[in-house]
């Protein structure tokens, strides 16, 4: 397993500031993730931990607060985003695969448009990605004709292959019939294992306990408590952690 | 593939009595049609004036005299078919873009688009092919130079085909669920990649059984283009009418603007059946 460099975050969010309308969904976020670390999300639905993400991959516009993805910020204005999003990955709770191209085309198709490869090297990536993930054999299928756990699993590789700087995943197994489950987590696992940097919002406390190093526990758009992964689940502090944790058991 | 099966007696009952009811309602269905056919066809023949209306509508010396002249006229007419159903296809796809922008930036665009819909959708097509077709030559442009009637058709039925496909194509383009553009933002597509790699491949896919619909209204619609004087199969049939004094090359023209249509409305019907099957298995978005 690689280690956790802890000497300069991979990204640092401060203050970010979230508002629909009239209501606040994030109200002052500050967050570091290191390179090779695992951050999990938690908290209940509508905490704002989806929101938090699509500010972080720049799909949502923040109110207030500055990121930093390495040593750049990339909230200031005028700076290419299109580019910053493709060295960020992002996977979703409903998979969003492009329904009409193949799964291997699923994952070429950034490659070859976002990284400027061939078309013939970026089906090679490709293939090397689902033979990981063990769907070689389905490579020229549509998305549609796979298991809701296969078609997560092309989801994740689609977004590793363009070798990101950070991976986010939004509840990647809540709409996977449980026994799909453990194969997604399987790979979450083995991408840990190669390093890759994560910050995962999930409803698997199991999951978070075994796999994530720190953990966020979000309340009301802000973070009502923080700490190293043992330590949360062994030894919640605030109130609201230990209603949560009572209530997810 | 069949698994090999001995039948119980129970089954084979069941499959002989549905095989005679099977029988029994195909005969019933023959003999009605059929009874149907020579009523329809006696009460045709026995009206006072049929023998008259044969003559001037039917006349089988008159068709085969006609035929080459309204047949020739076809040609073009399907060559107008052509060239305005690529011209439509672009310059809708262009108006449905434009349409589903979002950016503040193109709201004067938008406007632009919109307001050309609506105008081309209201205003009858018959007018528009007089004021291209004699208000565009009337401009007595240099570059414009002496157009064939065909091509003023041809822009006449683009300009307004255009304004009915763009809303095709802007139903489609808005039926993709925005995860699907979500998804390829955050691998770094740009709006425009996106628009072109992921919306619009699904979004035409979607509505191709409403675009074969307007496909087969344009067909004979280009027949339209002979009040411009364009000699085609309409035309055509009116020239010979004139010659004979018979209204069979009408009939003849039609006939062949029939013709025309069906291998579009079986190919329509094969495509809507193929995308509704794959409808049902697609159940991811």
């Amino acid at each position: 397993m690689t280690e956790i460099d802890w000497t300069k975050p991979r990204l640092r969010a401060e203050g970010i500031r979230k508002v629909y309308d009239d209501r606040q969904v994030l109200g002052g976020i500050n967050l570091e993730v290191y390179s090779g670390q695992i951050v999990a999300l938690l908290g209940s639905s509508g905490s704002g931990k989806s929101t938090l993400l699509r500010c972080l991959n720049l799909t949502e516009s923040i109110d207030d607060g500055r990121i930093w993805l390495e040593q750049d910020e990339i909230s200031k204005p005028g700076l290419n985003q299109d580019e910053i999003r493709g060295q960020i990955g992002m996977v979703f709770q409903q998979y969003n695969l492009f329904a009409h191209l193949t799964i291997l085309e699923n994952i070429a198709l950034a490659l070859v448009h976002v990284k400027k490869m061939k078309r013939t090297d970026a089906e090679a990536v490709a293939m090397h990605w689902l033979e990981r993930i063990g769907l070689a054999d389905k490579a020229r299928q549509y998305p549609d004709k796979l298991s809701g756990g296969q078609q997560q699993r092309t989801a994740i590789a689609r977004a590793v292959a363009l070798n990101p700087k950070l991976l986010l995943l939004d509840e990647v197994t809540s709409a996977l019939d449980p026994e799909l489950v453990g194969e997604v987590l399987e790979l979450i696992r083995d991408l840990k294992a190669t390093g890759t940097t994560i910050v995962m919002a999930t409803h698997e406390m199991e999951f978070a306990k075994a796999a994530a190093d720190w953990v966020v526990f979000l309340d009301g758009g802000v973070i009502a408590e923080e700490a190293e992964a043992g330590e949360f689940f062994a030894n919640p502090k605030a109130k609201r952690t230990q209603e949560f944790l009572a209530r997810m058991k | 593939m069949t698994i090999p099966h001995q039948l119980s007696p129970a089954q084979a009952e069941r499959n002989l009595w549905q095989r005679q009811r099977h029988q029994r309602s195909v005969w019933v269905a023959l003999a009605s049609t059929l009874g149907l056919a020579v009523l329809g066809w006696w009460g045709l023949v026995s009206s006072p004036g049929w023998q008259r209306v044969a003559e001037s509508f039917f006349s089988w010396d008159v068709a085969v005299q006609a035929w080459p002249r309204v047949f020739e006229g076809l040609l073009l007419n399907l060559q107008v078919l052509v060239v305005t159903a690529i011209a439509v296809v672009i310059f809708a796809l262009l108006l449905a873009t434009v349409r589903t922008l979002r950016n503040p930036v193109f709201f004067p665009l938008r406007l632009l688009a919109r307001i050309y819909v609506d105008l081309f959708r209201g205003i009858p097509l018959i007018i528009v092919l007089y004021l291209v077709g004699f208000g565009l030559p009337g401009l007595r442009l240099e570059w414009l130079g002496r157009m064939p009637a065909e091509v003023l058709g041809e822009i006449a039925l683009t300009l307004t085909y255009s304004a009915y496909v763009a809303e095709v194509f802007r139903a489609g383009i808005e039926s993709i669920h925005p995860s699907q553009r979500l998804a390829a933002r955050s691998l770094g597509l740009s709006y425009g990649q996106t628009l072109r790699l992921v919306v619009l491949p699904q979004a035409v896919r979607r509505v191709i059984p409403p675009l074969m619909n307007d496909f087969v209204a344009l067909q004979k619609d280009v027949g339209l283009i002979s009040v411009l004087g364009a000699i085609d199969a309409v035309r055509g049939a009116q020239i010979e009418v004139a010659r004979f004094a018979n209204f069979t090359p009408y009939v003849l023209a039609g006939l062949m603007f029939v013709l025309l249509a069906v291998p579009t409305l079986r190919l329509t019907d094969y495509i809507a059946a193929r995308l509704a099957k794959r409808e049902v298995s697609a159940t991811t978005l």
